[in-house]
């Protein structure tokens, strides 16, 4: 893996766009798709192959999902997870934990290994574990375990999180057949600074070939969320690429980028889905409203709307009149209302797809407002319309 | 009539053909998903089209609960609402009333039920089931007939058939897009063969674009279920298609094609992939038992479909029952598995090798030779020779293979005879 940053916002501005080669290039900042034992929840293989090449071939692909089989030595001598899930071409970034199937539990994570909760009952895994699975699935990339806490635990037992999560990057890199060069080096700390600081500096001293930004989501402080991202995006080499993990919210996205973040993983698109909601945001401000001078010109929009409500019942619209993805092009409102009354799955098939079509979309944006020198005013934007649309919608 | 039946090919009973309807041309025989609610389960239409499925089945029962026909007609009718360009068939709604809900009753006027709604009693007379029908706007639209319970045995078979032939005519005269939806007439008469001479030949009168038979696949013993089967395809008309109602096992397809039969369906491969079991030339593969989780293989590697091109046994054993992917898929092989086993019935007799294509199945279903004595009597009333499948002719095992449909199908009344 090779990444190259190409553009960085002036004005002592951090948000960054760059190219993570790996196979062919994919341009960052970008988005790991969530998955479920490899696959997006709802969309096969065949499906995947209708959103946007080559956004959509990042994928975050949980080693933990596996420990109720199919055996290490099965899913080795299958090749590896791109061959058992049939899929050769797309990257498959792994890392322990997910905000789904496989939460960490750290009140049970002790000295030996990191404790998760499965749908199979709480599952302890040493690096030693973890670094077996690694070495079976042979993901393109791999982050190192982690003691991740959430961010109400003592000061001591965070301090312990991030002792713990560099002595186990160190395990995983000694264990790794290629001493760390696909590595994601795991940070923690927690709401402290200054142990923010500490664990992202340690990090940066060893052989990663990136950063694993975790601990956010787990009952942070949204208002401290800012300054601890980029406490550490301070403490990091600029050359390698950086991930945050389980900051999913468009506002999310943009803070973190903002903060120099390049990629996330997130669940966000899973929890739309299972909500029966579509992303209709407007995602190509760039391209043609700030050109036009039209930028201002608020429509009034939401993010998204709640396909259940009874007022798309007749609705023969499509979820977004502009998409291209396969629902969009074959489906209305009026269609996905019913599947979402009956309980059919097509519902969820059809709204994983819009829904991360859509949001590969909104990342395509996001790196060319960074190209273009307005990422600053994009975010901005795309921040007030929403608050406008929230304020209008409470009163 | 909206629909145009060339028969292609011919060995002896069985037939291929090509079924010309509004919105499909069909190869026969043929087997039919059944999309209850305007959809197969976890299926997009665009695979449905590349797994080759031509005609869908939608439940009237459950369209018109939701999203209502009224509805479906105002969008532009259910191809439109589903996108689905190819064929469609509707059912009548009334073996979903009887089988679904309590208290449903039968009188000279329709079908009465307690709405599931508000528990008011309902009317489901065959004007309205075919008004609803024709709101939903599929190729094929099937009559109201006299549904009979399984249990019932007696004078009530014979009322029921007098009935459903009594509610044909209410049927046809209530029909008001015959350019473009065809009425298909079923057959009743539970195992009579004298009760279903009468229905054929009553409905045969008519002259309706197609014919159903109905009442079977309900649990009657397997020797009955193929005489009617053979009695009916024999006494309906040469050049009108013939569909055998909640026929969905491979292997009575595969008999009831030899015997003439054209189109079948079933919610058994979708259902049942849902379980966790596949379908394979062998029989069944279940793949939620233990072995399967470190089985290589795909789930059958004489298919070309996309499940089995790509995954393994043990893959989708780590899914199935647990993972909403687990079924999609199972259900993307089976309904392939099924419509492979159509273009094969298909092609065989057109390419005069059905016989070889019949004893191949055979021999694959039944290894050891233990080809069950119905399947043998059928197929000597077809015409074909098995005898080389067959380990020896004294040989009586029952086909272990089947378990009995856990839900209720689309059957018609039901005798059970012994
Ligand atoms: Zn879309
Ligand atoms: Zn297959």
């Amino acid at each position: 893996m090779r990444f190259v940053v190409t553009k960085v916002c002036g004005g002592g501005g951090k948000a960054r766009a760059g190219v993570l080669h790996i196979g062919g290039g994919i341009e960052t900042p970008a988005l790991l798709l969530s998955t479920r034992k490899g696959l997006p929840s709802f969309v096969s293989c065949d499906l995947l192959a209708s959103l946007p090449l080559p956004d959509s071939l990042l994928l975050h692909v949980c080693p933990t999902h596996f420990i109720e089989g199919p055996p290490m030595k099965t899913i080795s001598n299958i090749g590896g997870l791109h061959r058992m899930l049939g899929l050769p071409d797309h990257i498959l970034v792994a890392a322990a934990g997910d905000s789904i199937e496989s939460l960490p539990s750290s009140e049970a994570t002790n000295k030996f290994g990191a404790s998760f909760d499965t749908p199979s009952g709480r599952r302890l895994v040493k690096p030693s574990d973890y670094m077996e699975l690694v070495s079976c699935m042979k993901p393109n990339l791999w982050a190192s375990l982690a003691d991740e806490v959430p961010a109400w635990v003592t000061e001591k037992r965070n301090k312990t999180s991030v002792d713990r999560t560099l002595r186990w990057l160190d395990a995983c890199i000694s264990l790794d057949a290629a001493a760390g060069a696909n590595s994601f080096g795991f940070i923690v700390g927690g709401s402290s600074i200054e142990q923010r600081r500490l664990c992202a500096t340690e990090v940066a001293k060893r052989n990663v070939s990136g950063f694993w930004i975790g601990g956010f989501g787990l009952g942070d402080d949204i208002e401290e969320r800012c300054s601890l991202l980029n406490a550490v995006t301070d403490c990091l080499p600029p050359e390698k690429p950086r991930l945050v993990s389980r900051l999913g919210l468009p506002e999310e996205v943009l803070e973190g980028v903002a903060a120099g973040i390049d990629l996330f993983d997130s669940t966000y698109i899973y929890q739309l889905t299972m909500g029966g909601f579509a992303l209709i945001f407007p995602v190509d401000m760039v391209g043609r409203e700030m050109q036009n001078g039209l930028f201002n010109n608020d429509g009034g929009d939401s993010t998204k709307i709640n396909l259940r409500a009874t007022t798309y019942r007749k609705d023969t619209s499509r979820l977004v009149d502009s998409c291209s993805c396969f629902t969009c092009q074959n489906h209305t409102r009026a269609y996905l209302n019913h599947l979402l009354n009956v309980h059919e799955m097509l519902a969820q098939i059809l709204l994983e797809i819009h829904n991360t079509h859509h949001y590969l979309r909104f990342f395509r944006s996001i790196r060319e407002a960074i190209n273009v020198g307005e990422f600053d005013v994009f975010r901005q934007q795309f921040v007030k319309k929403r608050r406008a649309h929230i304020t209008a919608a409470v009163l | 009539m909206a629909l145009r039946f060339e028969i292609l090919g011919r060995f002896n009973r069985a037939r291929a053909a090509r079924l010309t309807l509004p919105h499909f041309t069909c190869q026969t025989p043929l087997f039919m998903p059944v999309g209850t609610q305007g959809t197969i389960k976890g299926l997009t239409t665009d695979q449905l089209e590349d797994i080759g499925c031509q005609i869908i089945l939608g439940n009237t029962y459950h369209l018109e609960l939701r999203p209502g026909s009224r509805l479906i007609d105002e969008l532009g009718g259910l191809h439109k609402f589903m996108n689905w360009k190819r064929a469609l068939l509707t059912d009548s709604g009334g073996f979903q009333m009887v089988s679904l809900l309590h208290l449903a009753d039968i009188t000279e006027e329709g079908v009465t039920f307690q709405s599931p709604v508000d528990g008011k009693p309902m009317l489901l007379t065959p004007e309205e089931s075919i008004h609803i029908q024709n709101n939903i706007g599929a190729d094929i639209i099937m009559a109201l007939d006299d549904v009979v319970k399984t249990t019932i045995t007696g004078p009530r078979i014979e009322e029921a058939m007098y009935r459903t032939l009594r509610w044909i005519d209410r049927c046809i005269a209530a029909h008001k897009k015959p350019d473009v939806q065809n009425l298909f007439g079923i057959v009743q008469g539970g195992l009579d063969p004298v009760l279903r001479d009468i229905c054929v030949r009553g409905l045969v009168e008519r002259n309706l674009p197609g014919y159903a038979i109905g009442g079977l696949a309900g649990g009657e013993d397997k020797d009955s279920f193929w005489r009617v089967v053979a009695q009916c395809t024999a006494g309906l008309p040469e050049n009108k298609p013939r569909y055998v109602m909640g026929v969905g096992y491979p292997l009575d397809i595969v008999v009831c094609s030899a015997l003439g039969a054209d189109m079948y369906d079933c919610v058994y491969p979708t259902r049942t992939a849902r379980f966790g079991t596949a379908l394979v030339p062998e029989g069944l593969l279940k793949l939620k038992q233990n072995a399967m989780a470190t089985d290589e293989r795909p789930i059958d590697p004489t298919c070309s479909c996309m499940v089995c091109k790509k995954y393994t046994r043990a893959y989708l054993h780590c899914l199935v029952t647990k993972d909403a992917m687990g079924s999609q898929l199972l259900s993307y092989h089976n309904l392939s598995f099924m419509m492979r086993l159509s273009r094969d019935l298909h092609t065989s007799i057109l390419e005069g090798r059905f016989p070889e294509f019949v004893r191949g199945f055979l021999r694959a279903q039944f290894p050891k030779g233990d080809v069950p004595q119905w399947v043998r009597n059928a197929m000597e009333v077809a015409g074909i020779d098995i005898s080389e499948c067959c380990a020896s002719a004294k040989c009586h095992t029952p086909s272990i293979q089947e378990p009995p449909i856990p839900v209720p199908v689309e059957v018609n009344g039901v005798v059970q005879q012994n």
